[in-house]
């Protein structure tokens, strides 16, 4: 069967666009200071590559206690997806998120 | 079956509410407002069981309507001139991801000059896009094409647009059949999709080809356009065995015995077809062939009345500044390789919404039996420019 005879009509791939590890193309790296962070989630909902997720658990825990009655988890950059595009960094409302030069 | 007196645009939400489609998503623009007006008016009091989205763009609509459609539903929106043009990214994405898309655009003049009026520039324009072109030349027509859309680009997996003419048709009323749903429902099945996206089953569209893998897709959608060719000629025969009204890739008017023959597309066709019956209550032999197909075009129709007749105009409302309009290029492009072909005449006119009355397609009709006899002169002419010579 000839390639014309066995493509579907449209490219269609049974995975996911998280297959491709776009973190490669990155110049400068978000970095959160959580001990900023008010947990808004803001960049999460700006992030336009859907590479801010949201963690629970002890390592981002609040430390500030009026944080940690309201919301238990933090966002957390995805660096395999996060393309240092620095929209979280630009629109984090208390400058907690800094852009950082990769080595 | 009811009969009303209604607008083109009031057909073209009629034919819309007839075919069910799942997701509407549209931004208005006059002159297709009252189109998404109506559908938005159908959704809220619950006679069509649709989610209509309110969007920021043109753009964003069509994206909308791609995403929907990707998840299995029946999808439909409308537009016109810049509206249309802010699409024409996802026009294309349309088309290469083979989504049977309807979609209404009611032909406007692209400014500036700023143009609110008839112009079928904004249509031209996206010929490449890889959509299905239908240019209705009533009310009704406007309502059945867009039902036929659905089955024949569900059929071929290619995006349809039904064009109607800014004021002519969208706002003008006229006698219309609106069809009962369950006569619709009958012609027109529920949509089935060939793939869609599944809660739980993650997949990749329109994902990247390398140049060893690209071409066979593009081949495969010019494919889709050859097929849709005999699909639209089926489901225009099939629609008149239900509803009682023919249609084909073309309509031609008295051509069998015709001297000259005017190629013609959209609402001024029947203009024309008036005028030839007065030219030929003064013994002069004229008739029209009507384009409603343009995506694809009916090279096969148009060469069958070319080799009956003795001079091609074709008539153009848009310009594609270079070589003439486009229905015109195209027109020859199809004549060139087969032998002994008539000469082929170019009329521009009615841009920005010029009127074109009866009095000037019978003068262009009178300069065809002109170049029939004496040659054609000038084989691109601005019908109608207020040069001042009063050519026209």
């Amino acid at each position: 069967m000839s390639y014309l005879d066995e493509i579907p009509i449209t490219p269609i791939a049974d995975k996911s666009s998280t297959a491709n590890r776009t973190g490669t193309w990155r110049t400068f790296r978000p970095v959160i200071e959580y001990e900023k962070c008010t947990r808004c989630m803001i960049c999460w909902k700006f992030c336009p590559d859907a590479a801010i997720t949201l963690e629970d658990g002890e390592k981002y825990a609040a430390t500030n206690d009026r944080i940690k009655q309201m919301i238990d988890r933090a966002p957390v950059i995805d660096y395999v997806h996060c393309k240092g595009c620095g929209i979280c960094a630009n629109e984090c409302p208390v400058d907690a998120i800094q852009m950082v030069k990769e080595a | 079956m009811v009969k009303k007196v209604i607008t083109g645009n009031g057909a073209s939400a009629n034919g819309a509410r007839l075919s069910r489609p799942k997701v509407i998503a549209a931004y208005p623009i006059t002159p297709q407002t009252s189109i998404i007006e109506k559908l938005a008016a159908m959704v809220s009091n619950g006679e069509l069981d649709a989610k209509f989205i309110k969007v920021e763009s043109e753009h964003s609509a069509m994206a909308a309507c791609i995403a929907a459609q990707n998840t299995g539903v029946r999808t439909y929106t409308a537009s016109s001139s810049h509206g249309l043009a802010l699409m024409h990214e996802v026009l294309m994405w349309a088309a290469g991801a083979r989504l049977p898309i309807v979609m209404t655009d009611v032909n406007r003049a692209m400014g500036p000059p700023w143009s609110i009026w008839a112009d079928q520039q904004d249509t031209i324009a996206q010929r490449d896009t890889g959509w299905i072109q239908f240019y209705v030349a009533s009310n009704q027509e406007a309502l059945d094409t867009i039902i036929q859309a659905y089955k024949v680009a569900e059929t071929v997996n290619l995006p349809a647009m039904s064009i109607e003419d800014a004021f002519i048709l969208s706002h003008t009323m006229e006698s219309v059949d609106i069809p009962d749903q369950e006569t619709v429902d009958s012609f027109l099945p529920p949509y089935e999709p060939k793939f869609r996206l599944k809660v739980g089953e993650p997949m990749g569209f329109g994902s990247l080809v390398m140049p060893e893998g690209y071409m066979e897709f593009r081949y495969k959608i010019s494919e889709a356009m050859d097929e849709a060719r005999n699909v639209i000629r089926k489901v225009g025969k099939e629609f008149g065995e239900t509803f009682g009204r023919e249609y084909g890739l073309v309509e031609e008017y008295k051509t069998d015995d015709a001297e000259v023959v005017l190629v013609i597309a959209g609402s001024v066709a029947s203009t024309a077809m008036e005028v030839v019956d007065m030219m030929r209550d003064e013994g002069k032999k004229a008739g029209v062939l009507r384009i409603r197909s343009f995506r694809p075009f009916p090279y096969e129709e148009i060469r069958k009345v070319a080799k009956q007749t003795g001079l091609f105009g074709v008539f153009d409302r848009s310009y594609t500044g270079g070589f003439g309009g486009a229905i015109g290029t195209e027109v020859k492009a199809a004549l060139y390789n087969t032998g002994d072909t008539p000469p082929v005449k170019n009329y521009i006119a009615g841009l920005g919404g010029r009127d074109i009355t009866p009095k000037v397609l019978n003068k262009i009709f009178e300069d065809m039996f002109d170049s029939l006899n004496a040659g054609v002169k000038k084989e691109v002419e601005w019908v109608g420019l207020r040069d001042g010579t009063g050519r026209w």
